[in-house]
């Protein structure tokens, strides 16, 4: 397969998430060459804990080897090949020149890398996890050859000293950094909101969709310290809205208890709704590995960040719509879309079935002003990631075929607003600029379901 | 096209439906490396399940989505041993399936066990009615397995299927209104019953009324959210109507696809391979020993895959071809009564009445569910006297509303034209105001009921096409009409504007041309004695003791409760033999 036919994403996107087909993760740590195994396999649930999978391998690729095509404002950059190939992959590289690139972004050739690179958040990771990492990709990661490949981007653009100066202007210093985030290594003893913090600040690099940006592209907030900003909410990343993660009650996860958010991040659902769009990726390549003391720090740090607005008052539901619907009323604009293609999942009640089918009610995507997320789930469908605890891929088949831009727009408004969402109705228009780049669900393995695409996890 | 050979595997598993599924869970628990071969295409919930294109009833049931192509490949039918048989070339009386998911994929739901008398059905008519109450041609034998024996599974597979149901007795103790006739089990339903339609709400009462012991029939369509032992998960079910012929668009019904594949799928050393028809079992020199098997797959390409241990688990009659192809075994001999392979084979008995109601009464036939309804078991099996009467067999009576489509599903008064405005005035009439109960009865085994080759139609790949010679015997009507007879009470006992009685009438011939079930069994049957069954009681092939044959093929009669709670417990029980046992020490599980 040639890089060429590979769509490209927005480097955002392609940054924290990877291509919406199964990737290829990397096999249980190999440990080619006598290296400690303990090391190298700490180095791989660290590996697992920063998805470095999801950008550093292309769709059908080896594990590692690079050439995830990413779309950038000035044009479309690689991922590079990370396995330990001595000769086009980091096989050459000290542990001073793996750390420096991590913590820094700075290469073992003085180069600066393309922000696409967390490091940033990387930063904060101490030596031990640093050392550990770097046996993983010395030792438990098959070498690939295969040369990296040149951005598209155009000259002059195509520069690369101008990201000296990105970084000099946004990237933290890396003993502040490491201050501000202290290393806690063990979920188990540790302090659970330091340890959950050390993972999201650092190796998770969660802000790096769930912080807003600002002109640069930089994450406007890298810490928790930072204010409130700090995973308050990204812009849209290939047409999904990646909410706040902060304790709004309304669109962020306020209502959620810790337990809501280890089964939303272990098996790709709770009770309360599940994961669609980006998120499902980050579920397969990166949480659902991690272990249960690790995601429940990981909540219990997010359950610790204040709502940036402190006066919203929490959702309630409200049961005009379905006693309307139970009685025969379908007259609400949407509601007859929404009983002959939704509700017979979702149910007139909007809520849903526990773990199979998310409710819509309170739903926190659907408390949003900016519809995004919903018009793409509706014309493009979904599927719950399949997970090592939760195999079930339920799915959501796409509506693009069938409903046209205003019977979307109106079911789309009808569950923004119906049993107490808050959110904002959705418009033909919007609908239509969404429906040139939604693509249909794909279905799960073509002639051959072959289990090789995935490994079972530690 | 080219000829090729794979790697060899643990085991190689030939058809992936229900039992296909468990195997390959079952043996990759075990630590094989297994692969297993679909004939037919991928299917999943999505999309050949997606909603609302997968409850279209013109594509899916009228022109058979999910049913063998019957172009490529199907088997001829003659009533007896002396007629010419000719090729079934659409398919009406039955459907087999195809692909990923297999019949497990378009069937309805209805998840029984079986009585403990019918799994040594010979023994306990002789010991009851005497040594002379068998008909001489009857070939009627015992499955060579307990009902105690099967339990656990049963137990278990009801427990993956996510079924919904009300039991009897639990441990030697009554634990509420299921089935009195139920033999006693060793846990409640992983789901409570269905919620039950107005129809079968009106057949417990009126059942009830007339001395019947009414309950609700067990259902593989979910009743709550669920998760099975596997980690796969159902959602409830809608009563949207559309299960037989259907993937169930919400996955509510269980199937291969919703309730095991996708815990296969996270399964490293378990390959599954869609397309891929398998041509023949190999054998080595001495025709004693499995070595592999040879398919072709998509692109036409002969394919050998060598396997240590090959799992046989096709759609009931197509095993009996596989093992005559693959010439394993004795082909049976209606003549002599010698051989086994093709012998008992055996089907299902049904009839109905319709019971129509004044306009003021809505049954609303629309909504259903494959499983759902309300039965009672008094007249099936050996819950009734059969001294008196004469025949061997019964039959379970229900009201099992599983929707009624468009097409298929109208169900008019006797007399009503077939066309014009008179049809279409009795179909406003009725339409809402009709109900339909069934009696399922059993079809036992005889001496010129079989399967063989055909020895003049072949398939798209020069096979012989396997032949079917099959008829209705005496037994089986008088069965019927008796099983009939009493359903007729129950409906009197409605207080309908009008009955209409469907039932086989004495020296009436099997009618290819019109559905009756898919139920079929035998052709490679099981038992405790190499001379007269095929399989020995783990299902392991007598002559050949790496291979297994898993299915209702392992029947020796036609049970009146639908087929695929007994294939899903005794697939368990041979997997439990092949883990347990034969791995340790392979060869034959039991001495001839």
């Amino acid at each position: 397969m040639t890089t060429q036919a590979i769509p490209t994403r927005n480097f955002v996107a392609a940054l924290c998430l990877g291509f919406t087909v199964t990737l290829t993760p990397p096999a249980i740590a190999q440990n080619r060459d006598g290296a400690d195994p303990a090391l190298v396999a700490q180095g791989e649930y660290i590996a697992r804990a920063g998805d470095c999978v999801a950008c550093h391998t292309a769709p059908g690729g080896k594990p590692f080897a690079g050439g995830l095509p990413m779309e950038t404002p000035i044009g479309t950059i690689y991922s590079t090949n990370i396995t330990p190939d001595p000769k086009t992959g980091i096989g050459g590289w000290s542990y001073d020149d793996f750390a420096r690139l991590m913590r820094t972004g700075v290469t073992k050739d003085n180069g600066t890398v393309y922000p696409a690179m967390p490091y940033p958040s990387y930063a904060r990771m101490n030596d031990a996890d640093m050392k550990a990492l770097y046996a993983y990709f010395m030792h438990g990661v098959q070498p690939v050859e295969a040369e990296n490949r040149a951005s598209d981007i155009p000259w002059p653009l195509s520069m690369r000293w101008p990201l000296t100066f990105w970084r000099w202007t946004f990237a933290p210093n890396v003993a502040a950094a490491q201050r501000a985030t202290p290393a806690v290594e063990d979920s188990a003893t540790a302090d659970k909101i330091a340890r959950g913090a050390y993972l999201v600040e650092g190796a998770g690099h969660c802000g790096a969709c769930h912080t807003p940006r600002g002109l640069g592209m930089q994450e406007r907030a890298l810490t928790k310290a930072d204010g409130d900003l700090y995973l308050s909410g990204g812009g849209p990343i290939d047409g999904w809205l990646a909410p706040s993660l902060r304790n709004e009650p309304d669109v962020g996860l306020g209502s959620w208890s810790e337990d809501d958010i280890v089964a939303f991040l272990k098996t790709g659902r709770n009770s309360r709704t599940a994961t669609f769009g980006a998120m499902n990726d980050v579920v397969v390549h990166s949480m659902e590995y991690l272990s249960d003391p690790d995601l429940h720090s990981i909540a219990a740090y997010l359950k610790s960040l204040p709502p940036r607005d402190g006066n919203i008052q929490p959702y309630t539901y409200n049961d005009t719509i379905s006693k309307a619907l139970f009685n025969g009323d379908a007259s609400v604009r949407g509601a007859q879309v929404y009983v002959d293609r939704c509700a017979a999942c979702h149910r007139t009640d909007g809520k849903g079935y526990n773990r199979v089918f998310p409710a819509l009610a309170g739903n926190p995507a659907l408390q949003s002003g900016d519809p995004t997320s919903a018009i793409h789930i509706v014309l493009s469908g979904s599927r719950m990631p399949a997970t090592m605890t939760a195999p079930s891929a339920f799915v959501m088949a796409p509506y693009a075929d069938i409903l046209t831009d205003q019977s979307i727009a109106d079911v789309v408004s009808f569950i923004q607003t119906s049993w107490g969402n808050r959110g904002q109705p959705a418009t033909a228009e919007q609908v239509a600029a969404m429906r040139k780049s939604a693509t249909p669900v794909p279905a799960m393995g073509q002639t051959v379901v072959s289990s090789e695409t995935r490994t079972t996890g530690p | 096209m080219a000829d090729i050979k794979m790697k060899s595997v643990d085991a190689v598993i030939i058809g992936f439906g229900w039992t296909g599924a468990i195997m390959a869970k079952e043996l990759t628990e075990a630590g094989l490396k297994v692969v297993a071969l679909e004939r037919g295409p991928n299917r999943d919930t999505y999309p050949e399940g997606a909603y609302p294109k997968s409850i279209d009833e013109l594509t899916q049931n009228s022109r058979h989505a999910l049913f063998q192509d019957m172009s490529k490949s199907t088997l001829t039918i003659r009533h007896k041993p002396d007629d010419q048989a000719a090729p079934y070339r659409q398919l009406a009386a039955f459907l087999p399936g195809t692909g990923v998911g297999g019949a497990g994929l378009h069937w309805s739901g209805c998840h029984w066990r079986i009585t403990p008398e019918e799994l040594r059905i010979r023994s306990h008519y002789e010991e009851r009615y005497g040594k002379n109450f068998i008909p001489e041609d009857m070939t009627l034998q015992d499955w060579g397995v307990t009902y105690e024996e099967l339990e656990p599974h049963f137990d278990f597979a009801e427990k993956v299927f996510g079924t919904a149901g009300q039991a009897y007795k639990v441990n030697g103790k009554v634990v509420g209104a299921g089935n009195p006739f139920d033999a006693d089990r060793s846990s409640e339903f992983p789901l409570p019953p269905m919620r039950n339609t107005y129809s079968a709400e009106l057949f417990r009462k009126a059942a009830a009324e007339v001395g019947y012991h009414p309950f609700s029939i067990p259902s593989a369509n979910a009743s709550a959210p669920y998760t099975n032992p596997y980690g796969c998960q159902m959602a409830p079910c809608t009563f949207c109507g559309f299960c037989s012929g259907y993937a169930c668009y919400n996955y509510s019904k269980a199937s291969p696809n919703v309730n095991i594949l996708p815990a296969l799928r996270l399964v490293p050393h378990f390959e599954l391979r869609a397309e891929c028809n398998v041509v023949e079992i190999q054998t080595d020199s001495t025709g004693k020993k499995a070595t592999g098997v040879l398919y072709v797959d998509s692109q036409g390409n002969r394919v050998t895959q060598p396997a240590d241990l090959v799992i046989l688990g096709t759609f009931a009659y197509n095993n009996a071809h596989m093992m005559l192809v693959s010439k394993i075994g004795t082909p049976y001999d209606p003549k002599t009564g010698q051989g086994t392979i093709g012998k008992n084979f055996c089907y299902q008995n049904e009839n109905s009445v319709s019971v129509f109601f004044d306009n003021d009464k809505y049954t609303n036939p629309f909504i259903g569910a494959g499983g759902n309804g309300v039965a009672c078991d008094d007249f099936n099996a050996d819950h009734f006297d059969h001294g008196p009467l004469g025949f061997v067999g019964g039959s379970p009576l229900w009201v099992n509303q599983s929707g009624s489509k468009p097409i298929s599903g109208v169900g008019l008064p006797s007399g009503t034209p077939a066309w014009g405005s008179a049809w279409k005035k009795a179909v406003k009439d009725t339409y809402t105001h009709v109900l339909s109960m069934n009696a399922h009865g059993t079809n036992m085994p005889f001496r010129d009921c079989y399967l063989d080759l055909d020895p003049e139609y072949t398939d798209y790949l020069g096979r012989p096409l396997l032949r079917l010679t099959f008829d209705w015997h005496e037994n089986d009507i008088k069965m019927i009409r008796y099983a009939v007879g009493k359903m007729q009470k129950i409906a009197e006992a409605m207080n309908p504007k009008a009955i209409k009685v469907s039932v086989k009438n004495f020296g009436e011939q099997f009618d290819s041309r019109h559905y009756q079930t898919t139920h079929m069994g035998g052709g490679v049957i099981m038992g405790d004695n190499p001379a007269t069954s095929a399989v020995n009681r783990y299902l392991q092939s007598w002559d050949v003791s790496n291979l297994f044959v898993v299915g209702s093929s392992a029947f020796p009669q036609g049970l009146g409760y639908n087929p695929t709670g007994t294939v899903a417990a005794l697939t368990y029980w041979s997997a439990k033999a092949i883990r347990e046992q034969y791995l340790k020490n392979p060869g034959p599980l039991v001495r001839a």
